[in-house]
């Protein structure tokens, strides 16, 4: 564990713009579903993307970051109890990934399905359970209705970030000079 | 693509002349209140005093008429999911019922639910004034400067500064590869069908990933050839002492939030009761 003096300057560059381009996609970024107020959030692709390359802490402050200075600057009030989901999504997107080397361009099917499994716990966990728990703690709302809410994100997160975050994590890997890829010339 | 965003602007007033830490502390200690009690007589109170402190700082209405409409509409669509799922909720809470009038099945209104629902929209209205106020009246430097000095991290702090700096950047950026691409014939808007918007996202989202992983290569080697991260502590521009208004705004805060919780609790639950 990192305590926040160790962290390095690329780390705290990455989380200010990382949260300032997960921001970008809340509000630009999702994708109606068709169904009522259910929308496809693009931006948690970003977040576990985010978390894979600047690690677990990384993705904790940018969900949390991210998540309540959007909803500061859309709705002008931040939803907590989804806003600490965010952050736990972040770090656990990091923690199933860590020492996952993708900075030297692996991203081959053990990572990807590495990645995806993490993902699915990471999204269970935050979705299924803290958003709605602490939906019931702080705003005391029913729980038929915060554990359906739940469901229907954490479904789609898990959707989005298999599709769009796999697809984003194997194209930059494939950017990345791969480790011992050079030959020498006879 | 021109949204509006909430943003601060430097108008004379009182709420404006106000540490950026103070503005910070007092948003905290606000939501926190609002967020744990649902006695109504607090709630109340709280919302008469934000409301007060909103009407002080003078901001034009039109700065966040906008954002009113959305949080009306949140708002609204919430009560409405809170009633489809839960019509007995506010029966269960306050454990009496008084059936106002049956609608079908299982779902009748009831005083209760209608008095539960009312304090669920109070929590909502009570925070939104104090986070409005926060963000529209604190300069965004001030604002890191402000949560160095109640003890977070200078870096965790300079990373928000950067995200409120980046923000309209990203933004931009967005912008234009977005524009590009649908000159291309790569559609996100409505027009297409989610699978096909979720594969056109990409095409965008790449690009755009892309770029920001270069701004942060870019931006993280100057701030390491300034040599940022070195000392253990750091100075900020806009650090301001504070005053004795400050001093006594933050007494009130706290006072105000210590009388809302001793009055909640004083019966041992966090709600208050009309009904017995």
């Amino acid at each position: 564990m990192r305590s926040s003096k160790g962290f390095s300057v690329r780390t705290i560059v990455a989380i200010g713009i990382g949260a300032a381009l997960f921001i970008v996609l809340a509000r630009f970024g999702s994708i109606p579903t068709g169904i009522a107020n259910t929308n496809l959030q693009t931006n948690y692709a970003i977040l576990a993307l985010f978390a894979l390359l600047y690690g677990p802490w990384a993705g904790l402050l940018i969900g949390l970051i991210g998540h309540t200075l959007a909803d500061l600057i859309s709705y002008g009030a931040p939803w907590f109890s989804w806003v600490i989901a965010s952050g736990i999504a972040g770090l656990l997107y990091g923690l199933f990934n860590r020492g996952a080397r993708i900075e030297e361009g692996q991203f081959g099917i053990k990572e990807i399905i590495r990645f995806n499994i993490g993902q699915i716990i990471a999204n269970a966990v935050s979705w299924f359970v803290a958003a709605p728990v602490l939906d019931i703690l702080i705003y005391a709302e029913p729980g038929d209705k915060v554990f359906t809410q739940g469901l229907v994100a954490g479904g789609l997160n898990i959707l989005v970030v298999a599709v769009l975050g796999t697809l984003l994590a194997a194209a930059y890997a494939k950017t990345r000079t791969k480790r011992g890829s050079l030959t020498r010339e006879a | 693509m021109a949204v509006k965003l909430l943003a601060y602007s430097d108008i004379a007033s009182p709420v404006h002349r106000l540490n950026g830490v103070t503005k910070l502390l007092c948003f905290i200690i606000g939501s926190v209140t609002g967020m744990v009690i649902y006695d109504t007589r607090c709630l109340l109170a709280l919302l008469a005093v934000s409301l007060t402190a909103f009407y002080l700082s003078k901001v034009p209405f039109k700065q966040y008429s906008f954002v009113l409409y959305l949080i009306l509409i949140f708002s609204l669509l919430n009560q409405l999911a809170i009633f489809l799922f839960a019509p007995e909720q506010g029966t269960l809470i306050y454990g009496t019922r008084h059936e106002l009038l049956h609608i079908a099945g299982h779902y009748s209104l009831t005083a209760e639910q209608l008095f539960y629902q009312f304090n669920v929209m109070l929590k909502y209205a009570v925070v939104v004034p104090l986070a409005l106020l926060f963000l529209l009246t604190t300069d965004p430097s001030e604002f890191a400067s402000s949560l160095n000095r109640i003890g977070v991290s200078y870096k965790i702090a300079y990373a928000i500064s950067l995200t409120m700096r980046y923000i309209p950047d990203v933004q931009q950026e967005f912008v234009n590869i977005s524009t590009a691409a649908q000159a291309r014939g790569i559609d996100l808007s409505r027009k297409e069908k989610p699978g096909r918007r979720l594969k056109n996202a990409v095409s965008i989202l790449f690009p755009l990933v892309l770029s920001t992983l270069e701004r942060i290569e870019k931006v993280s080697a100057a701030l390491e050839l300034r040599g940022f991260g070195r000392g253990r502590r750091r100075t900020w521009y806009k650090t301001r002492p504070l005053t004795t208004t400050d001093a006594a705004v933050l007494t009130a805060a706290v006072l105000l939030s210590a009388a809302a919780f001793t009055v909640t609790f004083w019966d041992g639950s966090r709600f208050y009761n009309i009904f017995v």
